[in-house]
């Protein structure tokens, strides 16, 4: 595929003194696409994540992201961790917080300029927190901050969007919420995003990765339990859940 | 006499006064990154290492407060490339540092005649004892510290908030966290002869521990803790003159007091009314 924005090629990584976590990965994902990747926790999914962000370096394999090196590629990607990675009682407001997306974007001294806060504010306007810019982060429920993370990712200016597990700690309705505005996203982003969720996400998504240490690529039409089965190693139970807009129902597994 | 008589009548006086809205300055700025930061044992660490540089210093016959600069530099730089590396084992490093260093600072003041005097006062500081040469070492501390603080605020925001997307966006991470690091060092040094090097601590971090009860932003967060520190060392020598306190242990006294009160209010009504 010549359009691919993200390529990995035969990638292996292991933690120093550990066995491989991912074993000879090979992905490529398209502009435009909207990949899910799937799999059991522990699985390899956010390593894959910090290998295409260049945080980590595989000791195998070609990592490129707009056929660049990833860690110089990375420019391009917005990227929305999952919530551990600060504290939330830090003393910030939600416009703060978004403003940051555009460090390495904005000259290195003194504060930000007026575009960059023009470029924020379209953030939180696409992500309709425009009420909240004042709040503290500590202040918002599970979702609010979830979309404060993705406004925070878009004022990057990115055209690869990442998100590590973005629905974890928030409740089913605002699941579905994320999942609208990532979807509308998708008509001018690529989008990778990484659950634990394989229902939930292939109501959405338009290809999945399987990912155990290897990685198998489906269409999400092609989900059977038996699949998901293989993947997680052991039975699990399937329910049949319906996204009302989404009419196809599918296996959830939680794990 | 009363306080503000003798303040009128006593150059040391004034110097002492000067020295605490000075110290007041840099301590409000960077205790506030201390604070948010949570590396308020990682200053005390930098602070008490301190003595061993200031020991030398005392026993070459070079300025003390020069020697309590370069140790606390160094004490930066080491302890901040200890945490970068060994991160499992931060605190216990951080301990051992902390105490090799005073064990040092003890050592060559034992061996320097007619140091006992000055180890009580550079351990719990001797507010009325400032030099004019002092306050201009301050002075300068403040500059560098606002400067660096004006010309690196989104940086140093982006550091002490979420250092793994900071990363992402290019922001040179490690290299701004030391450089935060030897910020407290030069705070540090401000801070010695108001509190002393043991008192470092609370000056440091219970002016932005209060701030950061009532206002919600970094930068206003900064600007309420340099008040209230002028407001604590302030008070504090006006309350230590008459009885004839030590001025240092008062001022911290204060500020205890303060923050025990603050918090409990604070708790009290839990609403957010931050501006």
């Amino acid at each position: 595929m010549s359009d691919a924005v993200i390529q990995l090629q035969a990638v292996s990584f292991a933690y120093p003194d550990a066995s491989p976590i991912l074993e000879n990965i090979n992905l490529e994902i398209a502009a435009g696409e909207f990949l899910g990747i799937v799999g059991p926790n522990g699985g390899g999914k956010s390593t894959l994540l910090k290998i295409i962000l260049g945080l980590l370096q595989p000791y195998q394999g070609q990592v490129s992201v707009h056929g660049l090196p990833a860690a110089l590629g990375r420019a391009h990607v917005g990227y929305v961790p999952q919530f551990a990675s600060f504290a939330r009682d830090y003393p910030i407001s939600v416009e703060d917080t978004v403003l940051m997306g555009r460090l390495g974007k904005t000259p290195m001294l003194f504060g930000y300029r007026r575009q960059d806060r023009a470029l924020a504010v379209a953030a939180m306007r696409e992500t309709q927190l425009l009420d909240l810019r004042q709040r503290q982060i500590g202040t918002l429920s599970g979702g609010q901050l979830q979309r404060v993370l993705i406004a925070r990712a878009l004022a990057c200016e990115p055209d690869i969007l990442i998100l590590d597990e973005p629905t974890a700690n928030i409740d089913m309705r605002v699941e579905e919420d994320i999942f609208d505005l990532l979807k509308q996203l998708n008509h001018r982003l690529t989008i990778l995003v990484v659950s634990h969720d394989i229902g939930f996400i292939s109501g959405y998504v338009r290809r999945v990765a399987c990912l155990n240490k290897t990685l198998l690529c489906h269409t999400t039409e092609a989900l059977t339990s038996r699949l998901i089965e293989n993947l997680y190693e052991n039975p699990v139970r399937a329910i049949h859940h319906q996204h009302p807009p989404y009419a196809q129902p599918l296996p959830t597994c939680r794990h | 006499m009363s306080f503000f008589a003798a303040l009128w009548q006593h150059s040391f006086l004034q110097h002492a006064l000067l020295a605490g809205l000075l110290a007041s300055v840099g301590c409000g700025v960077v205790g506030t990154y201390v604070v948010v930061k949570r590396i308020t044992f990682m200053a005390g660490g930098i602070a008490h290492a301190v003595l061993g540089g200031m020991g030398i210093a005392y026993y070459l016959h070079a300025p003390p407060l020069a020697g309590a600069l370069v140790s606390a530099l160094f004490a930066a730089l080491l302890l901040g490339w200890i945490s970068l590396r060994w991160q499992q084992r931060e605190d216990v490093l951080i301990g051992a540092i902390w105490a090799v260093g005073m064990a040092v600072g003890i050592l060559f003041l034992s061996r320097t005649p007619g140091y006992n005097a000055d180890l009580m006062s550079y351990l719990f500081g001797n507010i009325l004892m400032v030099l004019t040469s002092d306050i201009w070492l301050m002075a300068g501390l403040d500059v560098v510290i606002l400067l660096m603080v004006l010309l690196f605020y989104k940086q140093f925001q982006a550091v002490t908030f979420d250092e793994e997307f900071a990363r992402l966006r290019g922001v040179a991470v490690n290299f701004f966290y030391l450089l935060l690091l030897c910020l407290v060092a030069l705070t540090v040094v401000l801070l010695i002869r108001v509190v002393g090097l043991i008192l470092v601590i609370a000056l440091l971090t219970l002016p932005a521990a209060i701030a950061l009860q009532y206002t919600g932003t970094l930068w206003k967060i900064m600007l309420l803790s340099m008040g209230l520190g002028m407001l604590f060392t302030t008070g504090g020598l006006g309350l230590s003159y008459a009885p004839d306190l030590p001025a240092g242990a008062t001022i911290i006294l204060l500020a205890g007091t303060v923050y025990l009160i603050s918090t409990l209010w604070h708790n009290r009504r839990r609403q957010h009314w931050k501006f």
